[in-house]
This record gives structure tokens, sequence and C-alpha cells, in this order.
């Protein structure tokens, strides 16, 4: 089965069938700032694709035109077969929990918003608190929590409804080292059992060549595609790889193409005045 | 803690006095006040018998404690009058206060358009409006009420809609992605996330509830109209039988102490697991 192959060989995405495509997508806000100009985008079922860049580049934002949370000025999102919001789950920068509101209540909000009973819900729940190593805080509040344990809340909450995608906006971006290598391990370890696909941005080239498939390159003013980096390196990956010489290659490509992209918009910039 | 001292975990200077410090703190907290209202309660007492000053002017507070036991009847069936109207109030501010901080929450058209005569209702001392309010109104309860009301909705009304409107911007969005309805993101989003400012609101309105409903007595009780502690007081100044207007006087400020107090337990009750506020209490 090709869905077999896929699991087997994820960075041979391009035999996956297409779960979306951006044509041509453009932002423009109210106040006139381009946010995105003419972004071409093909996203596979499984890829883990990271969009990576300088602030001002418009990941974000393509993230939220993805959600539906917002519009595109121009071009289009083409879907394969119907999707509803309950195949998106996002997971934002904060971990974004209801302070008032017990860990169980907090992942059970998607469900009980779509008038599941907890009893019904309960199951599914605790399923993804211990899929995400909280099993025990479900009667928890989020300030008892650490920064991590937060993250990992949001991410059982985005993942409870079982999305076919999962949209992450540097979700662990404010948290320390120690903790970010820990989630990625865990996410990927989501990832390889479930296969879901998962568009990340980061900031970061070492997180994204460790986590994705691909990672796709964004410059800024106006915010654009640069350049893409399909990342071969076999899954499962651990420590073990963080400390390969094939990672730290893989990194120094990543950031060849950051920095072209970085210089690509600071150069015009510059010859403008 | 003691478990902890026990153990003679040796502090240095600074932590040690730090510890100290803090022990004294929180003894000071208590004995502080209360010592300085003794200290005042017998001066009051001295200095009308220093001065030697009549009864009727300033009566000892050995007098007042008298009167309020002798006059209790009288007293305590005009501070069930005056509560009635206060709490009775503090419902009706707590009820139109929410109930128009939703209406506003559902559109910023709304709120643009009526918020505005909210805050004339506020600004316009309520002993201006009452004259009007005795001509329109014929009961007199639905007048005190009505004059409470006016005085103790606006604190609701203001909180609760800054806390409705000041939702986290993500979680609004989570709550769009999940296709929540109206009702859903007000019962499950808003509403709790108001909470915290409602009850700060509601601390403000209890006290001013009280002094709407003594306000509103005084003005209707001017015209004899009224038996709550107001009228007493009135009448009490009249006869200068200044020991049952202190003792009335005393009766209202402990009925405001309590109000506050109860409403803070409420409040810590409901906000002490998740809430800043109560967080820093807890310390």
């Amino acid at each position: 089965m090709i869905q077999e192959k896929v699991a087997e060989t994820p960075a041979a995405s391009g035999e996956a069938p297409m779960l979306l495509s951006l044509r041509n997508v453009g932002k423009v806000f109210s106040n006139g700032v381009t946010a995105l100009s003419k972004v071409d985008l093909a996203i596979r079922e499984g890829d883990f694709l990271s969009l990576l860049g300088p602030s001002g580049c418009g990941k974000s934002t393509a993230l939220r035109l993805i959600a539906g949370l917002s519009t595109p000025t121009s071009g289009q999102l083409d879907w394969r077969g119907p999707i509803d919001r309950s195949n998106i789950g996002f997971v934002f920068q904060e971990p974004t929990l209801l302070p008032w509101a017990s860990v169980f209540d907090n992942v059970w909000l998607p469900l009980r918003l779509k008038g599941v009973s907890r009893a019904k819900a309960a199951p599914a729940v605790m399923e993804m608190l211990s899929r995400v190593h909280l099993t025990g805080f479900e009667n928890a509040v989020p300030r008892e929590l650490s920064g991590g344990m937060k993250m990992r809340v949001s991410i059982a909450r985005a993942m409870v409804t079982k999305p076919r995608i999962l949209l992450m906006d540097e979700p662990f971006a404010a948290l320390d080292e120690i903790t970010r290598f820990k989630l990625n391990n865990d996410l990927l370890e989501l990832w390889q059992d479930e296969r879901f696909t998962v568009v990340f941005v980061t900031h970061s080239v070492f997180e994204s060549v460790f986590l994705s498939s691909r990672v796709v390159v964004m410059a800024a003013r106006p915010g654009r595609v640069f350049g893409e980096l399909p990342i071969s390196a076999p899954y499962p990956r651990d420590e073990v790889f963080r400390t390969s010489p094939d990672y730290a290659a893989l990194c120094r490509q990543a950031s060849d193409v950051l920095v072209d992209a970085i210089n690509s918009t600071a150069g015009p910039h510059h010859d403008g005045h | 803690m003691t478990a902890i001292e026990d153990t003679a975990l040796k502090l240095d200077p600074e932590e040690a006095r730090r510890a100290r410090q803090e022990r004294l703190e929180r003894i000071g907290k208590w004995v502080l006040p209360l010592a300085i209202m003794v200290l005042a309660i017998w001066l009051w007492d001295r200095i009308c018998v220093w001065n030697e000053i009549p009864q009727y002017i300033l009566p000892r507070p050995g007098v007042v404690l008298q009167t309020l036991h002798s006059d209790a009847g009288l007293l305590f069936s005009s501070l069930l009058v005056t509560l009635r109207i206060t709490f009775l109030s503090l419902l009706l501010a707590v009820i139109g206060g929410v109930g128009l901080a939703v209406l506003f929450a559902q559109s910023k058209w709304v709120e643009m358009s009526l918020f505005p005569f909210a805050i004339v209702l506020q600004v316009t001392p309520i002993v201006a409006i009452f004259p009007l309010i005795n001509i329109y109104v014929n009961n007199q309860t639905v007048k005190l009420l009505l004059c409470a009301w006016i005085v103790a909705f606006f604190p609701i009304l203001s909180n609760t809609t800054l806390g409705l409107n000041s939702v986290d911007r993500n979680l609004r969005d989570l709550f769009k992605l999940n296709g929540a309805t109206r009702w859903q993101q007000l019962r499950y989003l808003r509403l709790p996330a108001a909470m915290p400012y409602f009850l700060g609101g509601l601390k403000i309105a209890g006290g001013l509830s009280l002094i709407g409903a003594v306000v509103a007595e005084f003005v209707a009780g001017a015209q004899g109209q009224s038996s709550g502690l107001a009228s007493r007081i009135i009448e009490a100044g009249y006869r200068l039988n200044a020991p049952r207007l202190f003792a009335a006087l005393i009766l209202i400020s402990l009925t405001g102490i309590l109000i506050f107090l109860v409403l803070s337990l409420v409040s810590h009750l409901i906000l002490r697991r998740w809430h800043e506020s109560a967080l820093k209490q807890e310390h």
C-alpha cells in the first residue's frame, strides 16, 4: 500500500496524495502592509513541513490563512476533499489555556463545543493526556503546571479531535532548551504514530531541521516563499540524530538558505533609498 | 513550617532579619489597628470626661453601647429595613449590570450607543435625582430601590463590560476554530474570563448599595416616609438624642464592613484556584 510506503520513507513525500495547495496566495492588510505575496505551497498527506523565516516574513499569516482564521486577498487554497474546522488542529505560540478550567476540561473543550458530553469525551481526553505524558494531572489547573506541561496540554487539546492537519505557530519558542528538546522528541513520536500532517512555524533552523521532512524558507517584505529544502534523514530521529554530522550538515544548508533569504530582503531595501 | 525551624536551619543575618520582619508584620497587621481603635475609643471617653461635654453633644462610648442595647428593638428593626433595600438593590444591580454588560458585549454598536447613558446616570448625584423619582414613583420601596440601584449598578456594569471585552485574542481564535456559537463563547469563555472583573465591581457595588439605600432613606426620611436607619438618625438629630444617633451610625458602619468582608470572601473562594489576585493573598 502506498500509505505503508510513505510511513517507511516519509522523505519520499512526493508519493503521498496532496492535502492542500496554496496557489499564488497573497494577503494585504488594511493598513497597506503586504504580508504575503504570490505564495505557492504544496502540502502532502503526512508531511511534516516547517515554515522557517525571519520575523515579518508572513509565516504566521500563512498559518492563519490555512486555519481559516483569515482569508487571502488573492490566490486560492485548494483542499483535497471536503475539509471542515474539526479537521484542523491549532497550537498557538502561548499555551492559550482556559486558566479557570482543569487540564481535563481544557482538553475536553473542542469536543465540548461540538456537544460531546464529559462522560462521552472522557476516553478520548484521557488517552490524549497519556499520549502527552500528563496522566495524573487531569484535575490540575494551568497555573499549577510548568511551561512545558502547559504546552503539552495545548497539544493534547489540538489533537483530541483527531485532526488531519496540525498547525503550530512557534509553539516552543518561549520554552527553555531542555524542555524544547523533550517536546520536540515527544511531538515526533506522536506524529510517527498517527501520521497526521503538520505545518510548523519556527524561526529556529535547528528545530526545523530536526523535526521536518521539508523545510520551506520564507523571506520578508513582502512575505514570500524563498526556497525549499527536503530533509531526507530517516525517522525516528532522536538524540543520536541531534548530535550527528548529518544533522549538522543539514542545519548548515538550511542556515545558508535562511541567510540568503534575509539578505534578499536587506539588499533591495538598502538600494531602494 | 515548624519542622524547618526545629531543624535549626542556619539563617544568615539578612534572612533571619527578613524572617523576623515577616513574623512581626503578620502579628502587627491585626494587633496595630485593634490597638489604635481601643486607644481612640479610650481618648473619646476621656475627652468627654475631661471637658465635661454634655451627653446630647457627644455621648461617652459606654453610653452609646448602652443605647445600642436598650434601643435594640427599634434600631435592629430599622436595620432590617435598610438591609432589605441594600440587598435587593445589590441584587438588581448585579442582574442589571451583568445583563447590560452581556448586551454590550454582543455588539460594539450597542455598547457605543448606550454606554454614555450609563455614565450620565452615574455622574448625576442621586440626591439631585431623587425629587424627580419622588414625583414619578408612588411605591415607597420601589422609590428607595431605584435610588440605591442607580448608585450601585455602574461599577458592576463597567467592570463586567471590561472583563467581557478583555478575553485573550488567541482564545477567541481557538473558539472560532472550533466553530463555537455566540452562546458557547459567552458561556465558556467570556463570562468566566470576566469573573474577576465582575467580582471587583461587586465589592464596590456592595458598599455603594448600602450608601445608596441610606442616602435614599435620608432624602425620603426628611419627608417622614421611611423607617430605615437613616430616618432613625434624622429623628435622633431632631431630638438631640446623640447616643441613639451614634448607635445607628455604628450599626451602619458595621453593616458596611460586614458586606465588604463577605464579598471579599466570596471573591477569594471563587478565584483562589486560578486567578493572580487570589494567588497573592495566599502568600
